[in-house]
């Protein structure tokens, strides 16, 4: 018997490698068009809403993205679907509609620049420097995890893994930028849809449709909860996350989700780099009209999984000790249920540009923090734009070569891996705090906002440290003894989400306020920001997040 | 976008016809090969449909994002 899950055939050999031509000439053709610093770092400031809405929800469509919450919904069921919900849609909507005129508005080419800007730089150094240092980890662990994919779904040597799809990174955004990572996401986001979109289709053929699927799931479990979103929340200990919906509507609808999708440079870069307001703000619109749409490619097959698989799948150990299938192979299992040469071939393509989209934003996310947040604003002030450039195209290079550093660290000490989503957890969510009172709050002052920020952070890491010292605080953080690791992870981002507001406001009553004429294009009341009533309706920003509302309500109804 | 640029939607139109030639050509070889439909369903004959889907899109995309000789 092979020692790997699927065997590829020439024909889908063939396939791979042609992605890997065109990608790597889209960062050839596009290398004579960044440069300048705001060609290189923010593609030009001309891309069109739908470029900068696909980008921006393809930068988040990492391969893991894919195969771990196919993982999830083998394990959890339904629920997993939350993370693509209520855990973005409001966030993204509010995103496009509420904060992307400040952001775009005040010109800024980062959040750590908007802090600048807003409460000075002694917030922005804070926040630079934990996301300097968190996109690199998290881009190293999700080069290593796709990498040991590869090896147990392919049979693929690690190191070949590593090397060629992360060198391939690094030559077309060290190339043509921003732009070229845009341009390959949007490539990119094309073959996830059409690589895995036959998985859900033939699955519900086989399966009988969703009713047919739901019985078997119930049939096959002995219980149907598996199938339904919100009506096994209202106790820890009535679903298989161990979650209440307090949990999820307060800890991850609003604090984690919010943090994520309105602060984290990753995805509101390239945002940013939209060709005027209208666009910036229809963007994450447009973004979330596709996100309520990933649930199908994603929770779908591994549901698909659990009623149609004939074998049980397990966790990794027990796959390990027994020989059998875990959880995080439920992807590829269906894909080799229905996908023959070729078809195989574009699924797998579909993985790796999963994998390389969510790459390329974190190395272009990197890039521009470290030149513009860290290396102009502390190391050299006084440099010209040509070497600003050309310390972003280094930084590309130097960033993905760090990643692959971490990737071989976590392959010798993979308990970092248990540890990673916590300490994402840690800065996330005051910095939600701090950006929100800071565009909303007009008192708020700088030594509130760096105050806040620091006292959020520490705070939620000082949780984290209390439970791990002492298991039963679990009962305090997390509101119940039974509360499982995603459920601590939710209320510790609430509970210092709270404490960086508390601490801003207090802080804030307590120093003086910058005066109205600073707060210009950065805070709400003191910005003009632009009216769209001479614009047509169906080009207007609020009525398409109107419907996108609608559909999230429904579609939530419909599951319940 | 502008500045007489090919646009990205001309390179994803390219890619996704390349791919659907190759998928929907497989398919209709297969038809007349015994050995081939080892996977579930496979009677419906998904690669070739699917690789006429590809090859329509690709198509459409790079007929109507042909880049502009002016």
């Amino acid at each position: 018997m092979s020692s790997h899950l699927i065997t590829l055939s020439p024909l889908d050999l063939t396939i791979i490698a042609i992605y890997f031509v065109v990608v790597i000439a889209i960062g050839f053709y596009l290398k004579g068009r960044a440069g300048t610093g705001e060609d290189f770092f923010l593609a030009g400031r001309e891309m069109t809403a739908w470029v900068a809405g696909l980008s921006f929800l393809s930068a988040n469509l990492g391969s893991l993205e894919l195969m771990g919450w196919a993982a999830a919904s083998y394990q959890y069921g339904i629920l997993a679907t939350h993370w693509y919900w209520i855990g973005a849609i409001p966030a993204m909507l509010f995103l496009g509609i509420v904060m992307m005129p400040f952001y775009y508005i005040s010109k800024t080419h980062s959040v750590p620049g908007y802090l600048k800007l807003r409460f000075g730089e002694s917030s922005r150094a804070l926040s630079a420097i934990t996301f300097a240092f968190m996109t690199i980890l998290m881009s190293g662990i999700n080069m290593y995890s796709m990498a040991l994919v590869m090896k147990v779904v392919l049979g693929w040597d690690i190191n070949f893994s590593i090397w060629v799809s992360s060198l391939t990174v690094a030559v077309y955004v060290a190339l043509g930028g921003l732009r070229s990572a845009i341009f390959n996401e949007v490539l990119q986001f094309f073959l996830i849809w059409l690589g895995a979109l036959l998985i859900p289709i033939l699955g519900m053929i086989e399966a009988g449709g969703w009713s047919g699927l739901s019985a078997r799931i119930a049939q096959n479990l002995g219980n149907s909860s598996f199938t339904h979103l919100w009506s096994t929340l209202g106790s820890f200990t009535d679903n298989p996350m161990g979650i209440h919906w307090t949990g999820i509507v307060l800890g991850l609808g609003w604090v984690i989700s919010f943090g994520y999708w309105t602060t984290d440079f990753l995805v509101v870069q390239r945002v940013i780099a939209a060709k005027d307001l209208r666009s910036a703000e229809m963007a994450p619109i447009i973004g979330a009209a596709f996100k309520m749409m990933v649930p199908f490619i994603v929770i779908l097959p591994g549901l698909l999984g659990l009623g149609l698989l004939p074998m049980k799948l397990t966790g990794e150990a027990e796959a390990v000790a027994t020989g059998g299938h875990s959880y995080n192979e439920v992807l590829p299992l269906m894909l080799a249920r229905y996908c023959g040469p070729g078809l195989m071939g574009l699924g797998i393509t579909a993985l790796i540009a999963g994998f390389m989209s969510g790459m390329a934003g974190n190395v272009s996310a990197f890039a521009t923090v470290w030149t513009y947040d860290i290396y102009r604003a502390f190391i050299k002030k006084d440099a010209t734009d040509a070497q600003y450039v050309s310390m972003g195209r280094w930084c590309t290079i130097i960033g993905v070569l760090v990643s692959i550093g971490t990737a071989y660290l976590v392959m010798q000490f993979q308990s970092i891996m248990d540890y990673v989503q916590a300490l994402f957890s840690f800065f996330i969510a005051p910095l939600f705090g701090t950006v929100l009172l800071g565009m909303l709050w007009k008192r708020a002052t700088p030594a509130g906002g760096f105050w806040g920020l620091l006292s959020g952070t520490v705070g939620s890491i000082a949780m984290w440290a209390w439970v791990k010292a002492d298991p039963s605080a679990l009962r305090y953080i997390a509101l119940s003894p039974n509360a499982k690791d995603m459920a601590e992870n939710m209320y510790r981002g609430l509970w210092s989400w709270l404490i960086c507001v508390g601490v801003t406001v207090a802080v804030s009553y307590a120093t003086r306020p910058k005066p109205e004429s600073e707060l210009k294009g950065l805070v709400y009341g003191c910005t003009l920001i632009p009216r769209d009533e001479h614009v047509p309706l169906f080009h207007r920003p609020m009525f398409w997040a109107a419907i996108v509302t609608t559909v999230f309500f429904i579609l939530n109804i419909v599951f319940w | 976008m502008q500045h007489k640029e090919i646009p990205i939607w001309f390179f994803i139109g390219s890619l996704l016809a390349v791919y659907g030639v190759l998928i929907l050509g497989y398919g209709l070889y297969s038809l007349g090969d015994p050995t081939a439909g080892k996977t579930v369903l496979a009677e419906l004959h998904a690669d070739i449909w699917w690789g006429a889907l590809l090859l329509i899109i690709g198509a459409g995309y790079c007929i109507k994002f042909k880049p502009s000789r002016n």
